[in-house]
């Protein structure tokens, strides 16, 4: 019995061991393995991705059904896997260049990853309390990672509490959860949650709060305002990592949620997200228009992104489903290589963040300007690149579901979002002549950039086969 | 009204009241004191439920080391709580407002509780009678086997915990002196002491 | 083969166009040249070993789009053979005739390359016309049709530093965009009653369409008679008829060789070769028949009216050219196509001789093009002189009445003036004597052209008239060919074309003679348009077409009739015009004499007559020379009031409304809600906690208040 459920969970055994090991490695080591242990932690992200990713097998449930190992959360594990596996990957030269490079760094990654992958995962609230808390916990401390920084500082500490504020909220909303049915697994909440008759106001109240302490995750509008200032004030490659991994994990499990326990209501909470994706939608693109800093403006630009991420979550069809997952995996492909970028945005070995420095960079590097361009224009959703793609899952998604006045109001907002895109296009190719950047890039970084660059061009033939992917995943999440 | 009956009302009363002056008393040592008794309180109607273990728990851990530990940051760190709160005059109507709301709300949601017919045999733990299996044993069943992933994970919540308490806080700095037992151990007088013959009047 | 004929110019083009760098430009404008004569050889060989039977040959699909469904295809019959020839005959000696006349363009600076792009437009010209003339479905044809209207655009605007080259170019193409609409209408509106744009379905079904009303803007109208009249619309636009002529005389700022390929020759007959394309369905639309007559009259005789006054060697040319497209439709209009076909063909070489010869005079002028500075030419160009002279006699129409001996033209026009007479629509009448009337004024300005340039004294720059020399010869040579055809032409395709019935049919690949089939055809019962099919003709389309539109007619037996033209049962005109009377005959000849004696009068024997007549007829001078005041007319009713909306829409509906609400959302509203955006995010952890606990409260409201709705 115990065997059988070891081998459920043994992806985030064998991290969580690792994890530990590598503690061991580290601390007796001393600091001169951090580096080694930076890229063995990637390799091994990478190694359980793709055993996760192999592995194929229908669904197993595992401690009496509070844990399920589905295609759905195999698919997101996935890209949460390799998520991290690039965001740390990119890290190794900051960290060392910012005498940052600890051993800790890895093992609180792999940690937090362990945390994501039992938040997809999760069939039970308790469980997906303990996974949230695990990532969120090594999250916190990440953000504050350069502690001589005073910004890094603040932003670790502003995330803590806030992350504390949003945690209080979905244990509220847990606990009405648990008190009007029961229990606390979501097979059980779905028998008494909807079905024909209209929710119980406690039950709707349980998950509202439940919705707001996730969205809090996702940074959702009005639970995004920790997001620039996190954004801003950790480290670089921290931030890369908050913007990938963290949102598909957190994005999984609001759908797992959602679809596994309150599938028969899906009435009372679309309306919700559909509130929350279009406050995000329009904040992300407004917000961001009046950014300097690129790291906050890609704090509103995943903010945006997360709207539309929702928007075909909102949709609460399959159809919506497999569209958040498309969306999912595009941003996650496009925000890597965007970071990958900003990660060497660099002049006299100082770290730049300005986005007026990028001007007439097509004059500087060629190359790595058209790159960023490609992907900037994805990440706007011009056509034919992939980030079109992406939005118009979700827009058709939301329309056939009915909510034409949302998918309008995505395709208004996503206009005006792409202002702020393009204007780093036209920094770069037209803008006012600067001092140069003269950061060198490492060959990592120029194959993560390029290959996502590449990825927004080339997907266009088939989007490298992930739609049909998705379907099979979000139908394994709808039934 | 029995006993029971009136030590809850009296633990929930004195849970609550202690719970407001932690928020509203001035001074913050103060403020740990009214957190205390909150915990108390707590523990009182735990015991009341007949979860003794859980209540000693709560004295133990929460009073005993949570609380003190508070005491000792607000004494050392020396915040000046009086100013930080000097702006909540300013947003303490937009404040009421929310809660006000947000109680309404609640009143509603709690005014119309019910809960679904099927809850009770929805249940996952059914806690046994106490008469035939003591608290520790009860927990300690649920935890090392139903909920053995849980604890585990929670487990590891904690280490994480502790890992960024050293991250963030633990530093090297130059200059300190450690005590290095192996080497103290492994000192040799023959390499330590040196024995100097000087000649008497005319030291220093 | 025909496959081939199309698609080489266009590898031509291509090869001229792109490759010039690679192969240097000498190269590749004699590999374009070379290509056209190389397809002129197959066109000669094509329109030669053509038997009269209609192919149609799919090369490929193009669109398939529920019932739409058109094909690359070629369509071989007739009327494509001659056009065949046509097109690459005249094609093929313009290329060479510009290697001599673009080889040193002062309009250029030293070094700059533009002979290539000459010979590239020249050659895409040529692949287009063919497409159109080649097509065997109306898309393909409405392609080529728009794509020499795009190469007729950068010829015109060849020389893109003058304003007024630019400016012409315009008005082409926006004039004939008003007759692509009419035609592109009435593609609509066949494929709407047809369901099929292939001329095959589409004649086949013909018959059912005149049975079908349909509601067009606000009344009632038959089927037939709307989609007639907007094919004819856009012939109209191509061939400048009357109304849409306004772009012709001004597109003669492009280069002289232009002007002769495309707007002489080939393009401006495309309308032409459309209405006889689609004679299975205007035969069935009489009322269009009698206005096409009626604007071809008209034409014919305005635009004689105007070369009367020019002064400018190719406007002449140019209004003539005019003329010359209204006898054209005259014919097509009064139901004789092959009389038609029959003079665009001939008109091809006189014509384009005439624009060519036009063209050596200008270069030996130093390009100066008023006439009046012209004079005594004949002998400082003495070969121009005599091919120019055989045009003249050509399109004059001299030649021996009442036989078939003569120029070509004498033959073909005398052959549309007889045709006019004989036939029997409403308008018939009207243009026989507009056409006679416009045949002496012909006469006259066409011998005015040749007096004022070759005979009396030199006028004008003496520097210019001392260095006047004679074209080289790769100008001489092309002249020299057109003048055979000015003078042959005519005599030799006279029978297949009118003179001999037999000899028609079987040229135009015809079933029967029809009178015989009118009685057979009584056995197909309610269908009496299904009368002129023989029975046989079935095997060869035996695609049915069921419109459902045609409610009552009879779907049985339903073929596209056979052969290049069609002629209804009612149609006698051609036989009519056989039996015309001698004084019908004759007229036209007396025309030609009348004018050509008042043009000797006027240029030769008193040469100050004509300025005497121009001060005693102010107004009908300067009415004449205004062109009838069209443009002037055409700038108060449409290009005024045009532009004055175009200014209102654009300073107050662009500027103002949509500019100013956009600029006001993108730098008003935008910065606000982003300021504000900024403001939030003051940093404060409490101002954060606070948004948390307000949206999550708003969003319980909104639930509580949408549950409890």
């Amino acid at each position: 019995m115990l065997g059988q459920d070891l081998s459920v969970i043994a992806p985030e055994l064998v991290l969580a061991l690792y994890a530990m090991g590598a503690l061991m490695w580290g601390a007796y080591a001393g600091r001169d393995a951090s580096r080694m242990i930076l890229w063995v932690s990637t390799g091994v992200l990478v190694a359980v991705g793709l055993w996760v990713g192999v592995h194929a097998g229908g669904t197993q449930t595992a401690f009496d059904g509070s844990f399920v190992s589905d295609g759905y959360a195999r698919f997101a594990k996935v890209m949460v896997l390799f998520g991290a596996a690039a965001t740390l990957a990119l890290s190794a030269d900051f960290l060392s260049r910012n005498e940052l490079m600890k051993f800790e760094y890895p093992v609180l990654i792999v940690l937090a990853t362990v945390g994501m992958l039992i938040m997809v995962s999760a069939a039970d609230l308790i469980v997906l309390y303990l996974g949230l808390e695990l990532q969120s916990l090594a999250l916190y401390v990440v953000a504050a990672f350069r502690r001589d920084s005073l910004r890094s500082t603040e932003a670790g500490l502003k995330y803590f509490v806030l992350g504390a504020l949003s945690s209080g909220l979905l244990l509220y909303g847990a606990s009405l959860t648990y008190g009007f049915s029961g229990t606390t697994m979501f097979a059980g909440i779905a028998m008494v949650a909807g079905g024909g008759e209209p929710m119980s106001v406690g039950l709707v109240f349980g998950l509202v709060f439940l919705i707001a302490g996730m969205a809090f995750k996702i940074s959702a509008v009005p639970f995004h305002m920790w997001t620039p200032d996190v954004y801003e004030g950790s480290p670089t490659p921290v931030t890369a990592f908050f913007s990938t991994a963290p949102k598909v994990a957190a994005a999984a499990m609001l759908a797992r949620v959602l679809f596994d326990a309150f599938g028969n209501a899906v009435a009372d909470w679309q309306q919700v997200l559909a509130l929350l994706s279009l406050f995000s939608m329009f904040l992300g693109s407004f917000a961001a228009i009046g950014q300097t800093n690129i790291k906050r403006l890609m704090a509103y630009s995943s903010i945006g992104h997360m709207g539309y991420a929702l928007l075909g979550l909102a949709a609460g069809t399959q159809e919506g489903a497999q569209s958040l997952l498309i969306y999912l995996a595009i941003y996650v492909t496009m925000n890597v290589g965007v970071f990958a970028f900003i990660l060497n945005m660099r002049r006299d070995g100082q770290q730049v963040t300005d986005i007026a420095s990028l001007g007439l960079y097509s004059r500087v590097d060629p190359a790595r300007a058209a790159a960023l361009a490609v992907l900037m224009f994805s990440l706007a959703g011009i056509p034919p690149l992939v980030g079109f793609f992406g939005k118009f899952y979700v827009l058709k998604a939301a329309v056939d579901a009915g909510l034409v006045w949302l998918a309008v109001a995505g395709v208004v907002a996503s206009v005006i979002g792409a202002y702020y895109y393009l204007r780093i296009v036209y920094l770069m190719y037209f803008g006012q002549e600067v001092e140069p950047l003269d950061g060198r890039m490492p060959s990592i970084h120029w194959g993560l950039l390029g290959a996502s660059a590449l990825a927004m061009v080339l997907g266009i033939i088939n989007l490298f086969g992930v739609e049909s992917l998705a379907a099979s995943a979000a139908a394994t999440l709808v039934q | 009204m029995s006993f029971a009956v009136f030590a809850f009302y009296l633990f929930a009363v004195i849970a609550v009241v202690a719970g407001a002056f932690v928020v509203f008393a001035r001074n913050p040592v103060h403020s740990v004191l009214w957190l205390i008794l909150a915990f108390l309180s707590a523990g009182g109607l735990f015991v009341l439920l007949g979860a003794e273990f859980v209540a000693m728990l709560m004295l133990i851990v929460y009073v005993g080391a949570v609380a003190v530990l508070f005491l000792f940051v607000v004494m050392m760190l020396d915040v000046d709580f009086a100013e930080l709160k000097s702006g909540m005059a300013r947003y303490l109507p937009v404040g009421l407002l929310i809660a006000v709301v947000l109680l309404v709300q609640l009143g509603f949601a709690f005014g119309g509780w019910q809960v679904d017919e099927t809850a009770m045999s929805l249940r996952a733990a059914v806690t046994p009678d106490p008469a035939e299996v003591s608290n520790t044993v009860a927990l300690g069943n649920l935890l090392y086997t139903k909920y053995v992933f849980l604890f585990e994970a929670a487990g590891l919540v904690l280490l994480v915990a502790m890992i960024g308490a050293i991250v963030l806080t633990h530093r090297r700095r130059a200059g300190v002196k450690r005590q290095d037992v192996i080497s103290q151990m492994y000192r040799d007088p023959a390499t330590a002491v040196d024995l100097l013959d000087i000649k008497p009047g005319q030291g220093a | 083969m025909v496959s081939l004929i199309l698609l080489l110019p266009f590898f031509g083009a291509l090869i001229c166009g792109f490759g010039h760098r690679m192969i240097g430009e000498k190269a590749a404008t004699y590999v374009a040249t070379g290509i056209l004569f190389f397809v002129c050889f197959l066109s000669w060989i094509v329109f030669f070993s053509f038997n009269g039977q209609t192919e149609s040959v799919p090369l490929f699909r193009w669109i398939a789009s529920g019932t739409l469904s058109a094909d690359w295809g070629v369509r071989v019959d007739r009327l494509t053979c001659i056009m065949l020839v046509v097109v690459t005959t005249v094609s093929s000696l313009v290329h060479l005739y510009s290697l001599g006349y673009m080889g040193h363009d002062e309009n250029w600076k030293e070094g700059e390359s533009y002979l290539p792009r000459f010979f590239a437009y020249l050659s895409f010209f040529t692949f287009a016309m063919l497409a159109l003339v080649t097509a065997d479905n109306l898309l393909q044809m409405f392609f080529g049709w728009e794509g020499v209207g795009v190469a007729s655009y950068l010829l015109i605007g060849f020389y893109y530093r003058k304003a007024s080259a630019n400016n012409a170019a315009m008005k082409a193409f926006i004039v004939n965009r008003v007759g692509d609409f009419g035609f592109l209408m009435g593609i609509f509106s066949l494929y709407f009653l047809v369901d099929s744009i292939h001329f095959n379905d589409i004649f086949a079904a013909a018959p059912e369409i005149a049975q079908t009303q349909f509601t067009f803007l606000w009344r009632e109208w038959n089927a037939a008679e709307i989609a007639a009249f907007l094919l004819f619309i856009g012939a109209m636009g191509k061939s400048a008829q009357l109304f849409l002529h306004t772009w012709l005389p001004d597109a003669m700022e492009g280069p002289t060789p232009v002007s002769a390929l495309i707007h002489a020759a080939t393009m401006v007959t495309a309308g032409v070769f459309l209405v006889c394309r689609m004679s299975p369905v205007l035969e069935f639309a009489p009322g269009t028949l009698t206005f096409i007559t009626f604007i071809g009259a008209m034409t014919a005789f305005f635009a004689a009216t105007v070369g009367l006054v020019q002064n400018d060697i190719k406007r002449v040319i140019a209004y003539s050219t005019c003329s010359q497209l209204g006898y054209m439709f005259v014919a097509a209009g009064v139901g004789a196509y092959p009389v038609a076909m029959f003079h665009l063909f001939t008109h091809a070489f006189f014509k384009a001789l005439l624009f060519l010869g036009a063209g050596s005079v200008i270069t030996a002028m130093h390009h100066e093009q008023d006439m009046r500075n012209y004079g005594g030419l004949k002998s400082k160009v003495p070969f121009t002189y005599w091919t120019m002279m055989a045009g003249t006699l050509a399109i004059t129409g001299v030649g021996i009445p009442l036989t078939s001996i003569g120029f070509a033209g004498f033959l073909s026009k005398d052959a549309i003036i007889e045709s006019a007479h004989a036939g029997s629509n409403a308008m018939a009448g009207f243009a026989f004597w507009s056409l006679v009337i416009a045949a002496a004024f012909t006469s006259f300005y066409s011998w005015r052209l040749v007096f004022m340039t070759f005979h009396g004294k030199p006028r004008g720059d003496h520097h210019a008239h001392d260095h006047a020399h004679e074209s080289p010869r790769v100008m001489l040579i092309p002249l020299g060919v057109l003048a055979a055809g000015a003078i042959f032409a005519g005599m030799i395709w006279y029978g297949p074309f009118f003179g001999n019935h037999e000899r028609m049919n079987a040229f135009f690949g015809l079933p029967v003679h029809h009178e015989e089939t009118v009685a057979e055809g009584e056995g197909h019962g309610a269908a009496p348009a299904e009368a002129g099919h023989d029975a046989a003709a079935t095997a060869d389309h035996g695609d049915v077409v069921a419109s459902e539109t045609g409610a009552d007619a009879v779907h049985a037996g339903e073929t596209a009739p056979q052969g290049a033209v069609f002629f209804g049962p009612d149609n006698h005109t051609i036989e009519m015009a056989h039996e015309s009377p001698v004084w019908v005959k004759v007229s036209p000849f007396v025309a030609m004499l009348i004018g050509f004696a008042i043009a000797y009068w006027f240029y030769i024997l008193d040469p100050s007559r004509p300025k005497a007549l121009a001060e005693t007829q102010p107004i009908l001078y300067r009415f004449l020379l205004n062109k009838w005041y069209f443009d002037e007319i055409y700038d108060v009713i449409f290009v005024r009031p045009v532009r004055w909306l175009s200014t209102f829409l654009w300073k107050k509906g662009d500027g103002a409304t949509i500019d100013g609400t956009i600029n006001g959302v993108a730098m008003g509203f935008v910065p606000f809600v982003t300021r504000l955006a900024g403001r939030a995010q003051s940093g404060y952890l409490f101002h954060y906690a606070l948004a948390m606990v307000v949206g999550l409260i708003l969003l319980t409201l909104w639930l509580s208040i949408g549950s409890a709705g």
